[in-house]
């Protein structure tokens, strides 16, 4: 059987805070809350860290109309809605970018290690998904941590990525549990992006 | 066979061509927004096969229903009433239920209600722009809301966009997270727009345009128009394979 053609993807506008975090864009009145606003919902295991960072375009400009969506499992390296996860943990954050200053944040626990499929373990990662004016298609990437060289070494997705490249992926740690991820779209510091 | 959130397999590789262009020069901001190197290709792992789960109980009672869920009380938004309407499917035909779609779209004068908006037409005190819905077990969703304006925007000289609504949607994996936008049947500046002019496939563009429906209008009410949505599909056998020695 021939597979149905997928929706094609457009870009979220520069509007898209009306549909995604209307309370952010100042639509009060219509959810409670933003959804995405808070990955921890209770007195949740594991080590407890903030990622922060920007997106770059080409030009090197900050993007203050961006959206940045998260996916990770919990401490032990499950997920939402798998037997076993952390109940006070649900895996998904949804951050606009400040619009003065481009910055986004999320507050997390560190993410444990997932089975890759074929054995093994992929090193303890954040998935990261991308959209804006201006960005098409939905960009997916994935936070690695700088502290974690020996499952990164081992990974099987970052020995796919050859040169300094990989540098691109991995947060680094600012003060105890501060991690930073700046991401660039363009540019000899372009982040990698997954077709995943 | 439904899909299910704990069914967790190998999504379809995403086919590039039902998909815009990152890089559209027509369309000005992707110039500096797309990325140049090719995306790292991987089968798609728990990562990606597991997303966020959403239950109904999330929804307000007027979160489909965009004629009021701002408005004054005994008030509705000003504009011809339309009712939107379709199935989340996957690539192989199946429903995907308990999809959550998050919409939003400019008002009747295609005027969106952001700080950052400032086009000319005006306002409408009743209407915010934004909904959300969930599907049913058979991948059906609805909402009601009413016809967006075409307005233009600062890209060429003279760039207008056709109406149009846009789509979030969230299915059972992250692999399967998407953005897009509706159009409507006969719009005439559907062709000339730069965003829809990324994406190079004639058929794929001709997927977003949702036909009106006559036969699901409600009568003295609301015009109706379908908008089916197809996400990735999980390879079964795979998954059956695969997750047995986890």
């Amino acid at each position: 059987m021939r597979e149905r053609p997928e929706t094609a993807s457009q870009t979220a506008g520069p509007y898209v805070h009306i549909g995604c975090t209307p309370n952010f864009a100042g639509l009060t009145g219509v959810h409670p809350e933003d959804l995405g606003r808070h990955m921890i919902t209770g007195p949740t295991t594991g080590e407890r860290m903030s990622l922060t960072g920007h997106i770059f375009d080409g030009e090197g400009e900050a993007l203050r109309d961006a959206m940045v969506e998260a996916w990770q499992p919990d401490a032990a390296g499950c997920f939402a809605g798998q037997t076993g996860a952390d109940p006070d943990f649900n895996g998904f954050g949804r951050c606009p970018c400040d619009a003065d200053t481009g910055e986004f944040r999320f507050e997390t626990v560190k993410p444990g290690p997932v089975a890759w499929p074929q054995g093994g373990f992929q090193a303890p990662h954040i998935s990261l998904w991308i959209v804006a004016r201006g960005i098409n298609l939905g960009l997916h990437t994935r936070v690695y941590f700088a502290d974690e060289k020996a499952a990164n070494a081992a990974d099987p997705v970052l020995t796919q990525i050859s040169g300094n490249r990989v540098q691109t992926l991995l947060a680094r740690p600012e003060t105890t549990g501060a991690y930073r991820f700046d991401i660039h779209l363009q540019g000899p510091d372009e982040t990698v992006f997954f077709d995943v | 066979m439904p899909e299910d959130k704990n069914n967790t397999g190998a999504y379809l590789p995403r086919d590039p061509s039902s998909h815009p262009a990152a890089l559209h020069p027509p369309y000005r901001s992707s110039r500096l927004r797309s990325p140049q190197a090719a995306p790292l290709s991987f089968p798609t792992t728990l990562s990606e096969d597991t997303g966020p789960v959403f239950t109904p109980d999330i929804l307000g009672p007027l979160d489909g229903d965009l004629l009021h869920n701002f408005a004054a009380s005994g008030q509705s938004a000003i504009g011809p009433r339309i009712i939107v309407h379709g199935r989340v499917q996957d690539q192989f035909g199946r429903p995907v239920k308990d999809a959550l779609l998050e919409i939003w779209q400019a008002n009747a004068g295609g005027r969106y209600r952001h700080a950052k908006e400032g086009y000319i037409a005006a306002l409408d005190p009743n209407f915010g722009g934004c909904g959300r819905v969930m599907t049913d077990a058979e991948g059906r969703y609805s909402f009601r809301t009413v016809m967006p304006g075409a307005y233009p925007w600062p890209n060429g000289p003279n760039d207008w966009r056709p109406a149009h609504i846009h789509f979030s949607v969230f299915g059972a994996g992250f692999a399967q997270r998407l953005i897009t936008q509706m159009y409507f049947e006969g719009d005439p500046l559907i062709w000339r727009c730069p965003i829809v002019g990324a994406i190079a496939d004639k058929s794929a563009v001709e997927r977003l345009i949702a036909p009106l429906d006559m036969e699901n209008t409600a009568p003295m009410d609301a015009l109706a128009y379908r908008f089916d949505i197809t996400l990735r599909g999980r390879q079964q056998t795979l998954f059956e394979n695969r997750m047995e020695g986890l």
